[in-house]
């Protein structure tokens, strides 16, 4: 139940992707989801699936990774997609209900809109299959560090995310453990009213906050005893470095994301 | 008619995925009313998993669970009840506590039965007193208590829904020698009390080689053995191969016999051994 | 040999919290030297007062009488706070919530980053600690896919990384499975013997204390006992008074010297019982 959780899941590999420095992914990712909403076209999506389809491949993950990717998101996207499809007036009238009517214009930008969120989804997915959490919270912290100058608490942020990151699976586990705990004791949550199921909801907050100040407690103790003391003078034993092949993604990137604006410039 | 039976009993943790890891694997056991077992397997070998099969917080990917005769999974709407007949008491317990006053926390579990405010009244007390927790800690705060006594109240939680079956889990992980020796005790006067069915889960032979009638070893997701505890004793060398802790004074005899002094019994408490080798030195004296 | 640790009439109560008045003190004036390069096994029932005369060992908690000498350093000069955490690293009883990170050989770096130590010679030492409590090949790997004795043994790679001289380990196997527990004291043992750290183990573990050097007893917050384990251990009846078990083949060996027979109560060892249980039965 709680262990299915598959985003921000990162799969371990040593595929060029893989491989590629996380500063230059995170910049890339973002150059990618510029392409996506910059072009506005089909062919900007097209030239976005090819990018997508290359990646994955490159990424050696399977697939059916990305398509798993997409289902939590499904409502949310019919949702949307009926709603334009509803709204959305114009072009050719095909079909009217009352004040209910889907026009040609309408099933055009619900499925564009569609395909845009599936790239969106597949690539960013990309970024956190292929980059372990740590990983990612340090390149943000290095790509961010110039904000230091004001004063900005870039270490203490990327501390705090790297400690919830590495607490996360014990927690969860916790949380697993003190469910099965109350429900042995007949404590309904999965079933029984929504009162009752609120209720039962405080046996479980309850130890699950108490436990989580104890481990704070206790993790704040251990990390003063190996001599933590902030970001100041803190050496890394993590070295970033990036290489020509982090340089060629990049180009790949931008060649990409010119086409796409240009492209949709002419045959807009 | 046993009180608890497993046939063919297979558990598959997420079963399709790359991580997909068979937890149980035909596990077929038969369990008699007012036995006390011992379970025993390493971290990892599948008895978690297994006793988490016998209250029906996990549902078999194949196989049954019998209750009294009857598959727990017959009706699934009653598995609520099952819960109720068959406690369990995890490890650790002491983390789930929540309510604000120890005698609240021990009502948990027989307000959910739906008892009478006299009877969960009546429960509380008695199973207070079993555990050997004294009254006028009941309306204190179960944080305020000491670790040993948070532990007791925790179990008692569960003891107080007068299961037909109560099972722990590592009830005396943790716990220094004499918080080991009172939580056993305190077990032991419920047992004797209420004459349920106890199941008691540990690493230590130590633990539970003075009163399990039985003792079931898993290994390694199977059924290693599951017999009276004299002789799964006599298999100590395996025991201890597959990670388990034998006694230290079962591993003494062990050494002796291969060096030659065969006493010919299965040794696994200090005050077994101390009155075998008295009365072989009064033999040998009388001679 | 010098003496690694000195404690001089170490006194200690917490704060009082609001109006009430101040609590009992939980330590009573603790006299205590231990040698450099010495094992220590501290033993007593919970609520003795050994978890905390442990945090006083590298400045955890701080006296409210007496001194705490460490290499050297008062623990109550805030201004070497950092060398003493150095010379003398904690190990704890949970091992989940002393990782910080969720990669092992960041964990282990952990100290180093925070000390600031440049990276080359960081990668040697967090590679050699790896390397000494045997996970080096789990170097990559998240704690979470590790077993409770690695976790704990990762914990103690962190703390060696520091190049301490004395580790303070507070009940570190409590936690763990009979295999675990073995891997630690394996890890312990193997510290102190070939890199000479002075080992201070809390636990309540009887055959952990009796792979020790020397045994301080603890009871409600003083020392009671302090001496070689086998002596310790010798006295039963005192150590059942304390709350406290002895191994059972010293409580054999106990029975059967009670019962009139000619055995040493100082055995400890199973090796010991067997050869004494040996000699008896073949004695005329």
């Amino acid at each position: 139940m709680l262990r299915d959780i598959t985003i921000g899941q990162y799969f371990p590999g040593n595929s060029i992707i893989h491989r590629l420095d996380p500063r230059f992914k995170i910049v890339i990712t973002v150059l990618y989801i510029i392409m996506l909403f910059a072009g506005g076209t089909y062919i900007a999506l097209a030239l976005g699936a090819v990018y997508t389809v290359i990646a994955i491949a490159l990424s050696r993950i399977k697939p059916k990774m990305f398509v798993k990717s997409i289902k939590p998101i499904m409502p949310f996207l019919i949702i949307t997609a009926v709603i334009n499809l509803l709204l959305i007036s114009s072009g050719e009238v095909l079909w009217q209900w009352k004040f209910l009517k889907i026009t040609s214009g309408g099933i055009n930008i619900s499925v564009f809109m569609i395909i845009r969120i599936v790239l969106l989804i597949a690539g960013t997915s990309l970024l956190t299959y292929t980059t372990s959490p740590i990983t990612l919270t340090d390149a943000i912290e290095r790509l961010l560090s110039p904000l230091k100058k004001l004063k900005f608490p870039v270490h203490e942020l990327a501390m705090m995310m790297s400690i919830a990151l590495r607490f996360i699976p014990t927690l969860i586990e916790e949380t697993d453990k003190i469910m099965s705990a109350q429900k042995a004791r007949g404590a309904e949550i999965d079933t029984g009213s929504f009162i009752t199921r609120a209720k039962n909801l405080v046996s479980i907050l309850v130890p699950l906050f108490i436990s989580s100040f104890r481990r704070a407690d206790e993790l704040a103790t251990a990390m003063e005893c190996r001599c933590y003391n902030g970001g100041a003078g803190r050496t890394r034993l993590r070295q970033l470095k990036s290489s020509a092949r982090d340089y060629v993604a990049l180009f790949v990137t931008i060649a990409f994301l010119a086409a796409a604006i240009i492209l949709s410039k002419i045959f807009a | 008619m046993p009180i608890l039976e497993t046939q063919e009993l297979t558990y598959v943790y997420s079963p399709g995925t790359p991580f997909e890891k068979t937890a149980v694997d035909n596990v077929n056991i038969s369990i008699e009313k007012g036995e006390i077992i011992g379970v025993m397997g390493h971290t990892g070998s599948g008895k978690s998993t297994l006793i988490q099969h016998f209250n029906g917080l996990l549902r078999p990917t194949s196989g049954k669970v019998l209750l009294n005769g009857v598959d727990i999974w017959e009706d699934k709407t009653k598995i609520r009840d099952v819960r109720f007949q068959v406690g369990l008491v995890f490890q650790y317990p002491e983390y789930q506590l929540f309510e604000e006053t120890v005698f609240k926390d021990i009502a948990f579990g027989p307000k959910n039965m739906g008892l009478s405010d006299e009877e969960i009244k009546r429960r509380v007390y008695d199973t207070a007193h079993d555990i050997g927790l004294s009254e006028e800690l009941m309306e204190r705060s179960p944080f305020d208590l000491s670790g040993g006594q948070k532990r007791r109240a925790a179990i008692a939680g569960v003891m107080a829904m007068e299961p037909e079956v109560l099972i722990l889990d590592e009830p005396t992980a943790g716990l220094d020698p004499a918080g080991r020796d009172k939580i056993l005790s305190h077990i032991k006067a419920y047992h004797q009390r209420t004459g349920n069915t106890t199941l008691i889960v540990s690493h230590s032979m130590e633990d539970i080689a003075s009163f399990a009638d039985r003792i079931l070893v898993m290994s390694d997701s199977k059924l290693f053995c599951f017999d009276e505890t004299v002789k799964v004793f006599s298999r100590s060398e395996e025991i201890s191969q597959i990670g388990l802790d034998v006694p230290q004074i079962t591993r003494v005899f062990d050494k002796l016999k291969k060096q030659g002094m065969d006493f010919g019994k299965e040794v696994y408490t200090v005050e077994y051994a101390r009155n075998l080798l008295l009365k072989r030195l009064a033999e040998r004296e009388a001679r | 040999m010098s003496n690694i640790i000195e404690i001089n009439d170490l006194h200690f109560r917490y704060e009082p919290t609001g109006e009430e008045e101040a609590p009992p003190e939980v330590l009573k004036g603790i006299d205590l030297s231990i040698k450099e390069g010495e094992f220590v096994a501290v033993l007593g029932h919970n609520g003795s007062g050994k978890s905390t005369l442990a945090k006083h060992l590298n400045a955890i908690l701080l006296p409210t009488k007496g001194s705490v000498i460490v290499d050297g350093i008062d623990t109550a000069d805030e201004g070497k706070l950092f060398e003493l955490r150095q010379r003398a690293g904690m190990v704890f009883q949970n091992p989940d919530n002393q990782i910080v990170s969720s990669i092992v050989e960041e964990d282990v770096a952990f100290a180093l980053e925070n000390l600031g130590v440049p990276y080359e010679e960081m990668r040697r030492r967090v590679d050699e600690s790896l390397k000494a409590v045997k996970m080096y090949k789990y170097r990559l790997h998240s704690p979470a896919q590790l077993s409770g004795g690695q976790k704990q043994r990762v914990a103690i790679a962190g703390i060696i990384a520091m190049q301490p001289k004395c580790i303070i380990l507070d009940e570190p196997t409590a936690m763990l499975d009979p295999s675990g527990r073995k891997e630690v004291m394996a890890t312990i043992k193997r510290m102190n013997r070939e890199q000479g750290i002075t080992v201070v183990l809390i636990t309540h573990y009887m055959d952990e204390a009796a792979q020790s050097d020397r045994v301080v007893v603890m009871d409600s917050g003083k020392i009671v006992m302090d001496d070689k384990p086998e002596k310790v251990f010798s006295q039963v009846d005192l150590m059942k008074k304390l709350r406290l078990d002895v191994p059972q083949v010293t409580e054999l060996a106990w029975e059967l010297k009670k019962a009139g027979y000619d055995i040493s109560p100082e055995i400890i060892s199973e090796d010991e019982c067997v050869e004494a249980i040996i000699r008896l039965m073949s004695e005329d």
